[in-house]
């Protein structure tokens, strides 16, 4: 690569101006999707940093996101067209929206104690191998204190996070899986201390201090995979820029949504969502509300009617005075709703959590019996303590702490890799379970736009000018009669004086006639059933009839999961017409039309106490009540924030396809955790009489953790390979 | 036996370099982005001097 071509060096000069005249730079975040190598990297970073006034780009590819250091007044639309002319989509990011992943402090603290009782666990080990193997009198008793010196600080420093667990468990005078940790290292530490003091021969430094590590990695592995997840799902809501236009005095400005006021006038372009609800000043247009009922069509509206957070403005410019704006729109509101059905997850328990209800109970009590028992016997409390630390420290929860994060880790790495972004801790447990899918209609099984039927019965000409007229407007219907006359390879005609008519259609003069394309009421003709729009030349009208898209994937993901035994349904809020026609098209048996979002959430509800173990897959608003009160839940990544809020997972692409996979992978995983703890208990089996018998040596406890962990560990990395 | 005397406090300071290394790495930001390090080096751009 040539020298002179460093972009960097020839906007110093101007990189270097801008920051003297303003000396506060902006950070700025896009989204990347597109990018996967070395040559996206630096393509990316040229590009960014030859825009003026940018002081520094940096791309990570792990996240798929560039961050730049820039001066104020560049605007992220800059760099945005910056890259696509270098042959990259990039998305503006919300800065407030990610804030919480910028600085990753947890993990970060988590990492840290880690490593200190990795690092101390090695030198430990190194010196306890010296005693295993014949160290004796004063060396033994150097190696000990010395051990104990290393393992004091390093387990006070890193098992902070247990000890804290274990202590608000005792204060709400629970039992967790951190009150026999904390007491197993306690309690060896404790024990190992005094053995060392009177130059006794066992000591437990080594294996304190490798339980903390082991089960400091199932923390982290569990946290990371968390943490990937909640980042990915703060990118999607952060991909939505909440901003809106106010019109005050006749001056238009833009400000963000979370500054606008009951009373404010607010302006709502074309394609435009409503920030607030409202009622319409001026202009019409029609606007699409599918997130919000799942009506696949859209509504008229004009001057007086009423608008609701959520609704998408199709076809002309808007003006509406807010009525209500942030907590008390109807889009937040259908939040109560939620809450009410969000008890019924929380009630699930993990399988973690119930091995820990039996296993916490049944590690005191053993312990506590071989320390009775023994000191009946030998009436010595040294002989005694020392057997019922063996008992806490061989059968602490290693292996048990390592069975589900480990196994949760590769699973969802498997599922992310497929599309499916894992955001609930029991999400994947939960899946596993589930007999009956119920999916919404519109924006799930379908894509919510409509496509022509067939142009048959309809003259050349008269489709020639019907795309003429349908490229001047960015209505749905438009778009599906555009496309599909393209398709059939007829060529526009060359109509003039094309003007679209707000909620209506667009009309044009051809050949000296007024030629016509909307909806039925405008043309006079009688109203179809179905989504149709209709066309009016010569003084006859044709109408095209549309149906809504299916979604890729939608016809087999709906077979495989029949095949697989699964029952499946649809419940969606639109027409009866168009629901039945999707229903009999995906051969679904089961389907319930025109459905309020309160009454979706009653059929799940009905359907689980039925015993039923329902997984919802939604996007609308509509959906976000059922979403919440199913077993578990997916929503497309198009999907209204509200439901990507409500649901267990989301479907990133926009194939849905990778549901039926994510069954059979949650159903693995969940045999997968059963091994583990299987396995765990299998070690224990073996090494507990051992222990209860006072045959166990810190070397038998060292092996029986390490062996358990690592065959834990592998029995789970089995999942990322099919 | 009197060689001990040497041998541990240098295991201990070899594996107390060994973790400050480690928490340097973490401190500066080099575990946010393994698969774009992974790329990096495959990359044809060198810098002649380290960043200011």
């Amino acid at each position: 690569m040539a020298i002179s071509a460093c972009p960097a060096c020839e906007a110093a000069p101007v990189a270097a101006a801008a920051a003297a005249a303003v000396p506060k730079d902006t950070r700025l975040s896009l989204s990347l999707p597109g990018i996967h190598c070395a040559a996206c990297i630096s393509t990316v970073e040229e590009a960014l940093r030859s825009v003026p006034g940018v002081q520094e780009a940096r791309v990570n590819l792990t996240l798929k996101r560039a961050n730049v250091d820039a001066a104020p007044h560049v605007r992220p639309d800059a760099l945005i067209a910056r890259l696509s002319a270098a042959g990259y989509e990039a998305h503006e990011l919300d800065a407030g929206s990610l804030a919480a992943t910028e600085t990753d402090r947890a993990g970060r603290d988590l990492l840290m104690r880690l490593a200190v009782a990795g690092f101390a666990s090695m030198n430990v080990m190194l010196l306890s191998v010296a005693v295993w193997s014949g160290a004796a009198e004063a060396t033994r008793d150097l190696f000990h204190w010395i051990s104990a010196v290393i393992a004091l600080p390093a387990i006070l420093f890193s098992g902070q996070p247990f000890f804290a667990n274990a202590f608000a468990a005792l204060r709400a005078r629970r039992l967790n899986m951190d009150v026999p940790i904390v007491l197993a290292i306690v309690l060896a530490l404790a024990t190992s201390l005094w053995e060392t003091a009177l130059s006794g021969h066992h000591a437990y430094f080594d294996a304190a201090l490798t339980l903390v590590f082991f089960l400091l990695t199932g923390r982290y592995l569990d946290y990371r995979t968390r943490a990937v997840a909640r980042s990915a799902a703060e990118e999607l809501a952060a991909l939505e820029v909440p901003r809106a236009i106010r019109v005050k005095e006749g001056i238009e400005a833009e400000v963000a949504v979370s500054e606008l006021r009951p009373g404010d006038t607010v302006l709502v372009r074309p394609g435009g969502r409503m920030p607030v609800d409202g009622v319409i000043v001026s202009g019409q247009s029609e606007l699409d509300r599918s997130l919000l009922t799942g009506e696949t069509l859209p509504v008229f509206g004009q001057t007086g009617d009423k608008v609701s957070a959520g609704e998408v403005n199709l076809t002309g410019p808007l003006t509406i005075r807010a009525t209500a704006v942030g907590e008390d729109t109807s889009l937040h509101q259908m939040a109560d709703l939620v809450a009410i059905a969000e008890s019924g997850r929380s009630r699930y328990t993990s399988l973690a959590d119930r091995a820990a209800k039996l296993y916490a109970p049944g590690v005191h009590i053993l312990s506590a019996l071989a320390f009775v028992g023994w000191y009946l016997y030998t009436f010595d409390i040294r002989t005694a303590l020392n057997i019922a630390a063996a008992v806490l420290i061989i059968t602490c929860p290693c292996a048990l702490g390592l069975a589900v994060p480990a196994v949760t880790t590769a699973a969802s790495g498997r599922l992310f890799r497929m599309g499916l972004l894992v955001k609930h801790a029991t999400a994947l447990e939960r899946l596993a379970e589930v007999d009956t899918v119920v999916f919404d209609k519109t924006g799930t099984l379908t894509m919510g736009q409509p496509e022509v039927q067939s142009l048959d019965g309809i003259p050349q000409d008269a489709l020639r000018v019907a795309r003429a007229l349908a490229e001047a407007s960015a209505h749905p219907l438009s778009k599906a009669v555009r496309s599909a006359v393209h398709s059939a390879g007829i060529p526009p005609a060359a109509v003039q004086n094309i003007e679209e008519v707000p909620g209506y259609g667009v009309q044009g003069r051809w050949r000296g006639q007024t030629v016509r394309l909307g909806r039925s009421a405008w043309l006079g003709v009688a109203e179809c059933a179905a989504s149709a729009v209709h066309l009016q030349l010569d003084g006859a009208t044709y109408t095209i009839l549309c149906k809504d898209a299916l979604r890729q994937g939608a016809a087999e993901v709906v077979a495989a999961l029949q095949n697989a035994g699964k029952e499946v349904q649809l419940l969606s809020g639109d027409t009866e017409g168009a629901v039945r026609m999707t229903a009999e098209q995906l051969g679904i048996a089961y389907w319930q039309a025109g459905m309020l979002p309160a009454e979706k959430a009653q059929v799940i509800t009905a359907r689980t106490s039925g015993g039923a173990k329902v997984l919802m897959v939604g996007d609308g608003l509509n959906d976000t009540a059922a979403l919440s009160s199913a077993h578990v839940s997916i929503s497309p990544a198009s999907a209204l924030d509200a439901a990507r809020v409500a649901s267990d997972i989301v479907l990133l692409g926009n194939d849905l396809g990778p549901i039926a996979d994510a069954l059979t992978v949650a159903q693995k995983a969940t045999r997968r955790i059963r091994e583990n703890f299987r396995i765990a208990t299998l070690y224990n089996v073996i090494a507990v009489p051992l222990a209860v018998a006072g045959l166990a040596t810190p070397l038998i406890a060292a092996l029986a953790m390490s062996t358990s962990s690592i065959t834990v560990s592998l029995n789970a990395l089995r999942l990322r390979v099919k | 036996m009197t060689i001990l005397t040497y041998l541990i406090p240098i295991s201990l300071l070899l594996g107390g370099l060994g973790l400050w290394g480690f928490i340097y790495t973490i401190r500066s930001d080099q575990y946010d982005d393994p698969d774009g390090n992974a790329q990096r080096i495959l990359g044809g751009q060198y810098d002649d001097k380290p960043k200011d």
